[in-house]
């Protein structure tokens, strides 16, 4: 059961039993690919049999009720949590023994459940921390202020401000980070995380302590932000609303198992589904 | 005038400690050189203390660019200014003929003192910031030891041929002529005073540029957030060891410097100098002019190394006095009340000050 599967080689189309992918990314290579991945922690198992792929451009959504298993395999993709068995191809390159660092450079970026932000340094400050890898002048070069450093430091500066207006977080460029609001703190945990520039964008429950407005306005600047970067969006979310509102494909876990997987509409009507959610009437 | 309103916060407050070190040394120029003849103002005990009160601000400077910039503790600093101390000195000895002018013959063991420390920040970064935790703590408390006992049984001769060194015992035989250096638990027995209050300010200007520019540029920026929070560094991808590590070693290195300039202004030296001790006050001078923030060190390193001087009448309360001051100072510093009451305090100047400009606005 604990040994390593083996590893089959890429395809370039979906494995059929996992395909929740819209059309328009059918036939191209899924940005991510989990295959009968899994993790035990002692011997409890967390997470076992996820296979899940997620075309390109898609918004995907994982949920399941408390406990479930979400936020691991969150950790499973960031390699937080080294997997005990299991694959996961990154546009078709495992990811078997990187770490966190390498896999987001390697393009996945995510945002946490409860939030991690800098918090004594200024919004702008947070972003460019994101633009880290985007601008490579080196220690010496930032000491003694050579031309390198006002080059870079002026890009990553207008960059930062671009992705801030996504928001509309110019304004806030200066404050602290732990002084803003909890709406904007989520908003630019986003930002932080897609200054990156990721191919995969994680949000870990992006709505939560929302109110329904913020949380209409979050759905379509998760949509544009899609549309944008052209990047495929796995969102963690408790708001059904907002799940069902802009989710391709969705994807239901309960107990570390996936108990179903379709489009909104499928995940709707499914039996099992509502078994988890609102619990089996009792017979007889 | 449009630039300096333009500025960041943090720019502005990094001109401030600037100007407020530039100001303090020119006072004290002017102070000691016109009215020392005449018995005035600056006593020459407190004469004496300028060199040791530069290296202390400068190992503050270092220490707070360890604990506030990057948020691991270090209780071992003063061994890095022991290495800083002795390999300078030894270096400044050794270079008297090479270099004959006293001021560069400091320069150079300045940046030997640096160097040897860098490699001892190095050896010591290497292994330790690997680990999470408070294990920098424990090893570092370990290597400021280790080095006292290392330097306590080191034995440096210089003659003709060159430098000759021992361990354990002396059993150097040095040629006609020849001298030696550093004498095992005796120390260094005479140190040519090469450092001075110009050489301390230039040191401490340097550390400030350093630490200032640092903190302000991508490395910097990769440092605070590994402080802030490491998960989330880790997750946009900041290589965690990388730049504990950078910024470790570049505050050992500081330390090191700090510890050639200190010992390059005694007669003596000896390596129980920087024992234990030694570094819980500069951890004092830190935590007392608050973490992260720079002048805050400076001030406190300055006072706190004054105090036990000018308190010198009251011999025997000195020490009682000393701990009284660092209580009130405490207490006074994190009491809600008073803090609420400054920062209102602060907000009426600023709305005044908003107002008079409001109008002078108008007037035009």
């Amino acid at each position: 059961m604990s040994e390593r599967v083996k590893r089959e080689p890429t395809r370039l189309v979906p494995v059929p039993s996992t395909n929740i992918i819209p059309e328009r990314d059918v036939d191209k290579t899924p940005i991510l690919e989990c295959r009968h991945l899994g993790i035990d922690f002692g011997g409890l198992t967390a997470v076992n049999n996820f296979d899940m792929a997620i075309g390109r451009t898609e918004i995907a959504g994982l949920i399941g009720p408390n406990g479930a298993g979400k936020t691991t395999v969150f950790n499973l993709l960031t390699k937080v949590y080294q997997p005990t068995r299991g694959t996961i191809l990154l546009d078709g390159v495992d990811t078997h023994g990187k770490t966190t660092v390498q896999v987001n450079r390697m393009g996945i970026a995510r945002t946490f459940q409860n939030i991690r932000l800098f918090s004594n340094l200024s919004v702008e400050d947070n972003v460019k921390i994101g633009l880290h890898n985007q601008i490579n002048y080196g220690m010496w070069q930032g000491v003694f202020r050579m031309p390198g450093y006002w080059k870079q430091e002026k890009i990553a500066h207008e960059r930062a401000m671009e992705l801030l207006s996504i928001f509309d977080m110019e304004a806030m460029a200066d404050a602290k980070a732990g002084s803003l609001p909890y709406g904007a703190q989520r908003r630019l945990e986003i930002v932080r995380a897609l200054a990156t520039n990721p191919s995969l964008l994680l949000l870990d429950e992006p709505a939560a302590g929302m109110n329904p407005s913020e949380t209409a306005e979050l759905m379509d600047n998760i949509v544009k932000i899609r549309d944008t970067f052209g990047i495929a969006v796995l969102l963690i979310e408790h708001d059904m609303s907002l799940v069902m509102g802009i989710c391709e494909g969705i994807c239901v876990l309960n107990f570390g198992q996936i108990i179903a997987k379709g489009t909104p509409d499928e995940i709707k009507n499914d039996p099992e589904v509502i078994k988890a959610y609102l619990g089996s009437r009792k017979e007889g | 005038m449009k630039t300096l309103k333009n500025m960041s916060k943090t720019s502005k407050t990094n001109f401030a400690t600037y100007g407020m070190v530039i100001v303090v040394f020119a006072v004290l120029q002017l102070l000691g050189s016109d009215l020392i003849q005449r018995g005035g103002v600056l006593s020459p005990t407190l004469k004496g203390q300028l060199v040791p009160i530069c290296a202390y601000v400068v190992m503050a400077l270092s220490l707070n660019l360890t604990v506030g910039v990057l948020g691991e503790l270090s209780l071992g600093h003063a061994g890095f200014m022991s290495v800083g101390a002795f390999s300078g000195t030894v270096a400044a000895t050794a270079l008297q003929n090479v270099i004959p002018s006293p001021g560069a013959r400091l320069l150079a063991a300045v940046v030997i003192g640096a160097v040897f420390a860098t490699v001892a920040g190095i050896l010591i970064g290497i292994p330790v910031l690997r680990l999470g935790g408070d294990y920098l703590a424990i090893v570092t408390l370990a290597f400021g030891q280790i080095i006292k006992s290392l330097i306590e049984n080191l034995y440096v001769g210089m003659d003709v041929n060159g430098l000759h060194f021992d361990f354990l015992e002396n059993k150097i035989a040095l040629a006609q002529g020849g001298k030696m250096i550093v004498n095992g638990p005796m120390g260094i027995p005479s140190i040519q005073k090469l450092s001075s209050f110009t050489a301390g300010f230039l040191l401490i200007m340097a550390a400030l540029f350093v630490i200032f520019n640092l903190t302000n540029s991508r490395s910097g920026r990769a440092i605070m957030a590994l402080r802030d929070n490491r998960i989330a560094a880790e997750s946009v991808g900041i290589n965690v060891t990388k730049y504990k590590l950078m910024a470790f070693v570049t505050s050992a290195a500081l330390a090191g410097a700090a510890g050639t300039l200190f010992a390059l202004g005694q007669n003596t030296l000896v390596a129980s100098k920087f024992d234990f001790n030694t570094s819980i006050l500069v951890l004092v001078f830190v935590v007392l002019g608050g973490l992260g923030r720079m002048w805050g060190s400076i001030i406190a390193a300055a006072a706190l190394t004054i105090l036990p001087e000018a308190l010198r009448q009251f011999a025997d309360y000195r020490m009682l006095t000393y701990a009284i001051m660092l209580i009130l100072v405490m207490l006074c510093t994190n009491n809600p009340t008073l803090k609420s009451f400054f920062s209102s305090l602060a907000a009426k100047v600023k709305g005044s000050a908003k107002k008079g400009k409001a109008k002078g606005g108008e007037g035009k």
